[in-house]
């Protein structure tokens, strides 16, 4: 689709925000980016199930998932005559997938092969080749650098490395967020005490977007009341994110730990199958939370810095692997599919015969989706990914 | 004398001008360094610095001998129930527990029994929470209890995962603190053999034919060498083959052992090594042959990791990432390096040989404190060793700041480079538990559990102590920002909050 219909959000009056001494009046029509970054490495195979593999049903004795039963709500959906859908997501990513507005691109990942969360994880957000070890900034951060005008938002304790390196970009938490405590002339004399130093912007901004997260989850908390918005966990996350991405920041990141699973990952039910529903609820609430107009001009991406062994361990759990599947969903996501290049899954197709390949490289991937969200130049991406190789997979 | 003591006492403001006249005034390099070597300095710590100097100071941090506690705090820890209770005989009541609930019909009762033990867990765990933050507020031994703070995470567990709730408070004062200045391989020993980490790491389950390699690939890569030290994934799993049957007998109950097995049981306290579940082929480990053999294969290979020059660096450079600053030098780390391996990994002497350096004298008052150290210290100088009647507040407060002891969900231990704890959420958040603290309106003083008796009220920190150490490194700005507070309160908020105070 071309670039410009995804671009037509309707322009909304916002107030004013001003963050490291800059005002951004939201500018209504660039589109909103979340990455959601699932730490731990999730087992990708019991989610997107492959399931017309029978080295699949061999290499998962006990935890692999059932084939499409009708009727049997605890059976994969199936997405195509390969894929299918994990029972704990059917009913929320389900009706997205039916819309189009979902894809997913298995076999994706990173070259870092050292099967450590920690490095993977780095290796990631930094957004560099796996040779380069420059943990000085991040891709989001650098994103942000080349969009201008776009806000940055982190919902997260402390600043993601994605977001660094380029500016500042305010955090916060969204786990627990209540009432602001300083009044205006008490900020203003906290932060009075910076100037100068290298924590000026952020114990300004700090101050300034606990008073404005405050009050728009104070309006939220209102208006949610009537209505029933499930507050569990990250669902609650969800609505609380797009109560604040919907009109003051539109490039966002969020992580969600728990997917490390040794011991017991269960099947239709059980860790991973609850991490799951709990992931996609959030997905969900976000969604509904931006309303129609708004999510049209919105695109998730959900990435891990690592799927797992194909095959389940001795505990009923899997451990460390290499390729993953990616989620990409929005309004106008060119979804209902599954994208980038694919390999028959079968034991020869596994890495060091232990995982999933590698064949769509996250930086180009991601270089490709941005350049088409935004139409970034050449130079613009190789600014966010250096030295990637742009693929367009056509998802927007 | 005496009225004249009394007389001093009845007005405080002659106790810094009588304290600075009759000891010698504390250089400004003086007080950033007790700063580092401790949580932040209260007249104990000052008195002691002055009365032995460095030299002496710093040796008896390195050796202390036995508990530091003031004997109120020690008696409050002690009261705690989960302290109470050893760790096996803990662990054998929530089995019993598990077992009686598994035994019930379906049902509320069911429900309700399986959240009563659940949030019996949860508060052994937040009374570990607190045993910790109260020992790194009030112990004398400063640097001993930073060490068990850097072990503690070095060595993370969790304690939201499966049992090790009920094991945190054990893991802590049983597994870290005896090893904290002591010899580098007892500790990684110690860790390897408690409950708490083979729990939360999966080598509980690590068996023969059973194989689970997230123990074996985290104690190469984050506890001893370090990622891309030079192991390959090959080596994690011949790790991961040692490594089988390190488990606990949680069942309490006497394994059935082939005769020819019986030489290879070991059991100490809840740890057991389990020769039926032990894989005894021979594994190639970084290039050397463990020949098949009981626990001690384990030994062995700890042996080989930890005598790698690897090792030295790894654990030479995290320690200097915590204490010094986020890229130490390399003559620093190289020089630490070399004591680690001379002194067969002794922990006392590499922190020596860092304390002495000019790197470290190069670094004092650079560093931007974490989450605990700003707390920790902000107690000492609210509070000075005044011992707080309910410890809670500070659970919330390490809680709230995101670096809560056993809470890191990963095994990496939480981050301790400067940024991240510096963003701009974490520093509005640090503001609002200064005010929490300097304005007294916490319940820190509750006389009973409902906090309607309490003795609180807001501290004085204009003390002996602040204006030896504090007052003098104030800078304009923060000076004109106390000038503006209209109570002692918010003064008491934006001197917690002032850059000269967070940083170290």
């Amino acid at each position: 689709m071309d670039r410009r219909q995804f671009l037509f959000a309707l322009a909304a009056t916002v107030p004013a925000l001003t963050l490291g001494g800059k005002v951004f009046a939201a500018p209504a029509s660039s589109p909103r980016f979340l990455l959601v970054f699932l730490r731990g490495g999730y087992d990708a195979n019991n989610l997107l199930v492959p399931y017309s593999s029978d080295f699949y049903y061999e290499s998962r004795p006990s935890i692999a998932l059932a084939k499409p039963t009708a009727g049997d709500p605890k059976s994969v959906r199936a997405l195509d005559a390969n894929w299918a859908l994990a029972p704990a997501v059917a009913q929320t990513m389900g009706p997205l997938w039916d819309k189009k507005q979902l894809a997913f691109i298995p076999f994706a990942g990173t070259d870092d092969l050292s099967r450590s969360h920690f490095e993977t994880q780095d290796n990631i957000e930094s957004g560099e080749g796996s040779d380069a070890r420059n943990y000085a900034s991040g891709f989001m951060g650098r994103l942000s650098g080349v969009l201008r005008g776009v806000p940055p938002i982190a919902f997260t304790d402390a600043l993601p490395l994605s977001f660094r390196g380029t500016g500042d970009v305010p955090n916060v938490s969204l786990k627990g967020a209540g009432k602001a405590v300083f009044d205006d002339r008490q900020s203003k004399i906290l932060a009075s005490m910076y100037e100068g130093t290298s924590l000026q912007a952020a114990a300004t901004d700090g101050l300034q977007l606990r008073q404005q997260v405050a009050q728009d989850l104070q309006t939220e908390m209102v208006a949610a009341s009537r209505g029933a918005v499930n507050a569990r966990g990250f669902a609650q996350q969800g609505q609380r994110m797009a109560t604040l991405m919907k009109d003051k920041f539109r490039l966002g990141f969020v992580d969600v730990g728990g997917w490390d699973t040794h011991v017991n990952q269960g099947g239709a039910d059980g860790q991973l199958a609850n991490n799951l529903d709990n992931l996609s609820q959030g997905l969900a609430a976000f969604a509904d939370g931006l309303g129609d107009a708004e999510w049209n001009n919105t695109v998730v991406v959900v990435v891990s810095e690592f799927g797992r062994t194909f095959r389940e361990n001795g505990n009923k759990g899997t451990d460390h692997g290499h390729g993953t599947t990616y989620w990409v969903l929005g309004g106008k996501v060119n979804g209902g599919h599954i994208a980038g290049s694919q390999v028959a899954v079968n034991a020869g197709s596994l890495l060091q015969n232990r995982d999933y390949p590698v064949l769509n490289n996250y930086r180009d991937v991601l270089g490709g989706l941005m350049k088409r969200m935004y139409g970034l130049s050449d130079a613009d991406v190789g600014t966010v990914f250096p030295a990637a190789k742009p693929r367009d997979l056509q998802l927007v | 004398m005496r009225s004249f003591l009394s007389a001093c006492l009845a007005t405080l403001l002659c106790l810094p001008a009588a304290a600075m006249a009759a000891d010698k005034p504390l250089s400004q390099e003086d007080v950033a360094w007790l700063d580092r070597v401790t949580f932040g300095a209260d007249s104990a710590t000052v008195a002691s610095y002055r009365d032995l100097g460095r030299r002496r100071f710093l040796q008896a941090q390195l050796h202390p001998k036995g508990d530091g506690l003031p004997q109120p705090i020690a008696t409050q820890i002690a009261g705690f129930d989960v302290m109470k209770t050893p760790a096996d005989t803990l662990l054998a009541q929530v089995r019993d527990q598990y077992r009686d609930i598994k035994d019930m019909p379906d049902g509320d009762a069911k429900q309700e029994a399986r959240k009563a033990l659940q949030k019996q867990g949860n508060q052994y765990a937040q009374q570990a929470q607190a045993a910790e933050l109260l020992r790194a507020v009030y112990d004398e031994n400063q640097l001993r209890e930073q060490m068990v703070w850097f072990w503690l995470n070095h060595f993370s567990v969790f304690q939201n995962k499966g049992r090790v709730r009920w094991l945190v408070a054990d893991y802590a004062q049983n597994t870290i603190r005896p090893h904290a200045l002591g010899k580098f391989r007892d500790l990684v020993m110690a860790t390897l053999k408690s409950p708490a980490m083979l729990e939360y790491l999966d080598n509980a389950q690590n068996a023969r034919d059973k194989i689970n390699e997230n123990y074996a690939r985290e104690l190469m890569e984050l506890h001893t060498l370090g990622v891309n030290s030079g192991y390959s994934q090959a080596d994690v799993q011949s790790l991961a083959r040692v490594l089988t049957g390190v488990g606990v007998n949680f069942d309490g109950q006497p394994r059935k052992l082939r005769p020819d097995m019986r030489q290879y049981y070991v059991q100490e306290g809840v740890f057991e090594f389990n020769p039926n579940r032990h894989d005894f082929s021979d594994q190639v480990l970084l290039g050397k042959t463990i020949k098949g053999g009981g626990f001690d294969e384990v030994e062995k290979a700890v042996d080989l990791i930890v005598s790698q020059p690897a090792c030295a660096t790894f654990v030479s450079t995290k320690l200097a990432k915590y204490f010094v600053s986020d890229n130490p030098p390399p003559s620093l780390i190289a020089a630490m390096a070399k004591t680690f391996r001379r002194s067969d990994g002794d922990i006392a002497e590499v922190m020596d040989t860092m304390l002495t350096s000019k790197e470290f004298i190069a670094s004092l008052g650079k560093r931007y404190k974490d989450p605990t150290q700003f707390l920790v210290s902000t107690m000492r100088l609210a509070y000075d060793g005044k011992p707080v009647e309910n410890p809670r507040p500070l659970v919330n407060w390490i809680n709230q700041l995101g670096q809560a002891p056993f809470g890191r969900i990963t095994p990496d231990g939480w981050p301790t480079v400067d940024s991240e704890w510096s963003s701009s959420g974490q520093i509005a958040k640090r503001f609002e538990i200064a005010r929490a603290i300097g304005s007294g309106a916490n319940h820190l003083f509750d006389l009973d559990e409902a906090g309607t008796r309490s003795i609180g009220g807001f501290p004085q920190l204009t003390t002996p102590t602040y204006y030896a150490t504090i007052e003098p490194t104030l800078g304009p700005k923060t000076r004109n920002a106390l000038s503006q507070a209209t109570s002692q309160q918010e003064w008491n908020t934006f001197l917690l909050s002032s850059p000269e105070f967070n940083y170290r």
